[in-house]
């Protein structure tokens, strides 16, 4: 199958690749999917006071598309409000990605990962 | 070096130019071109002498008498000739089948077809090591059994099933035994007259001849007969009609003489690369060799890198021609159903790559390739989380992942 030039350079060049202490109250952790379904996506958001997203690193087991869909959640979320964040649609990775038809349920997943982390997030400051 | 480098022999091979040459010359206005079956002319005459020169040199490669070779298309038209024919033909004696759940699709398809029609079949497990359990075997057997099905070679993971034990126990069953040989032959000594072997299946394309031709081995004593499953002018003694492609057999029976002549050397040349490769792979933690290592032919290496997805893996490999266990391209999400009859979990069985090598590959080549490896599985696992947890010493199997 061929991939798209940009999925390819987010898997020759991941954006972000790593982790930051679970533990730190100011990081949000989401992981999704399962080794058994051939992919599992952990996303890790660093986020200030004032509820800014300063860094984010992920960690991604999956095709490339998995990969290039985490990696660029990781540009996209740096910068936004935990809210404009959680606006991020997978049709938009999907779309600036150029993933086939098969290829969606990674955009999905990374969509998923950023609202599991917001989740997180929210968990810890109650 | 040229990349891509090929190391996906069990899939396909390149046409052998010695093999290509002689087929060329059955083609054009000035080579042989006629139809073997055209009896009143010398064009007919010509054709049908080459066809049954190579009809000799592949019944040579089996110690069988050429009168045993059926053509075909190939080794999915040879499955299905043998199991339906046979099946069909003798289904007054029982209407149970034996097979394997590691099989081609060709061979479990068939099956599934003949389920359909009213025929019971077993599809029997393997052990582990990916070889069938013989006490199993035997007892799976039934006085209705009328048709076993078992492959020589597994495709996937080499693994070479002992089709002498088996075909003495479908003999001593009155049981009719055909063996897919597709992976076999030209990499493990066939002998028809030591083996109990009624029915077996070949391509050419496996080992260095054209794609588009094959053929079934049908025994003569005690004679096997079958239901055919193409119609038409009575070619190949009724068992398959239709005009014979004189090239392509011709290729073909080149293809089994040049096995027949090279398989010894050929067979520890590559065992030599196989080794090296293997030798190189395990330096990595956490591989898994799937199918057993000793009854294995020599160019399959079949390994998981555990904690590593598959089809990420064969882009890192974007420079040799592999195989993935990880269906993940066929949207269905499904692993290997080869590996999961062997137990392995899911993770292992989505992380598994086939590399078979053949004819052409270099020492060279396998030294690259090692390297390349070692690069991405690093490169790889720094980027997996699961490879970071087990590192940590989280168990994954008690992990509650969120399925999708």
């Amino acid at each position: 199958m061929a991939y798209s030039d940009k999925v390819i350079d987010h898997y020759e060049n991941p954006r972000n690749v790593g982790s930051f202490d679970k533990n730190d109250p100011s990081v949000a952790t989401g992981m999704v999917g399962a080794p058994a379904c051939g992919d599992v996506m952990k996303l890790q958001l660093k986020v200030s006071d004032t509820g800014v997203i300063e860094d984010a690193k992920f960690k991604t087991y999956g095709c490339g598309s998995a990969i290039a869909s985490s990696s660029l959640v990781t540009e996209w979320v740096k910068g936004k409000s935990l809210d404009e964040a959680s606006s991020i649609k997978n049709t938009d990775i999907a779309q600036e990605l150029a993933l086939p038809p098969v290829k969606i349920h990674c955009s999905i997943l990374a969509e998923d990962a950023i609202k599991a982390a917001i989740e997180d997030y929210k968990a810890k400051r109650k | 070096m040229k990349l891509p480098i090929y190391l996906d022999y069990s899939a396909t091979t390149p046409v052998d130019p010695r093999v290509a040459e002689k087929m060329m010359q059955c083609l054009t206005p000035d080579g042989v071109f006629g139809n073997p079956a055209s009896r009143s002319h010398r064009f007919g005459w010509q054709a049908e002498e080459l066809v049954d020169i190579a009809r000799g040199q592949i019944a040579d490669l089996l110690n069988a008498d050429p009168r045993e070779i059926v053509f075909t298309s190939g080794a999915t038209e040879s499955n299905n000739l043998a199991i339906k024919g046979a099946a069909r033909f003798y289904q007054k004696k029982g209407k149970h089948i034996i097979t394997v759940k590691t099989e081609h699709k060709a061979v479990l398809d068939t099956c599934r077809e003949l389920e359909r029609q009213g025929f019971e079949v077993t599809y029997l497990d393997v052990k582990e090591d990916g070889l069938i359990d013989l006490d199993v075997f035997k007892s799976a057997l039934r006085e209705d059994t009328v048709l076993v099905s078992v492959m020589h070679v597994n495709n996937e993971i080499g693994v070479i099933q002992d089709i002498k034990t088996i075909g003495e126990l479908c003999r001593a069953n009155k049981t009719v035994f055909h063996v897919d040989g597709a992976q076999s032959a030209g990499k493990v000594d066939i002998d028809m007259t030591e083996l109990k072997v009624d029915l077996m299946s070949f391509s050419a394309h496996k080992i260095y001849g054209p794609k588009g031709i094959g053929a079934l081995y049908v025994r003569r004593k005690p004679r096997i007969r079958l239901e055919a499953q193409m119609h038409g002018g009575g070619h190949e003694r009724g068992f398959r009609s239709g005009t014979l492609p004189t090239h392509q057999i011709v290729g073909m029976g080149e293809a089994f003489r040049i096995a027949k002549e090279e398989m010894q050397s050929e067979n520890e040349r590559v065992m030599a690369l196989r080794n090296k490769l293997l030798a190189g792979v395990q330096k990595l933690d956490e591989v898994y060799i799937n199918g057993d290592l000793e009854q294995r032919v020599a160019g399959n290496l079949n390994v998981s890198f555990n904690f590593v997805e598959g089809e990420s893996l064969i882009m890192a490999l974007k420079d040799m021609a592999v195989s993935s266990g990880s269906a993940c391209t066929s949207a269905s999400l499904e692993p290997s159903y080869v590996l999961r009859a062997l137990g392995r979990n899911d993770e292992l069985a989505h992380s598994s790559i086939r590399f078979s090598i053949g004819r052409f590959t270099t020492e060279e080549e396998i030294d690259y390739v090692i390297s390349v490896i070692q690069d991405a599985i690093e490169k790889l696992r720094e980027m997996s989380p699961l490879w970071e947890m087990f590192k940590d010493g989280v168990d994954l199997s008690k992990v509650d992942w969120v399925h999708h």
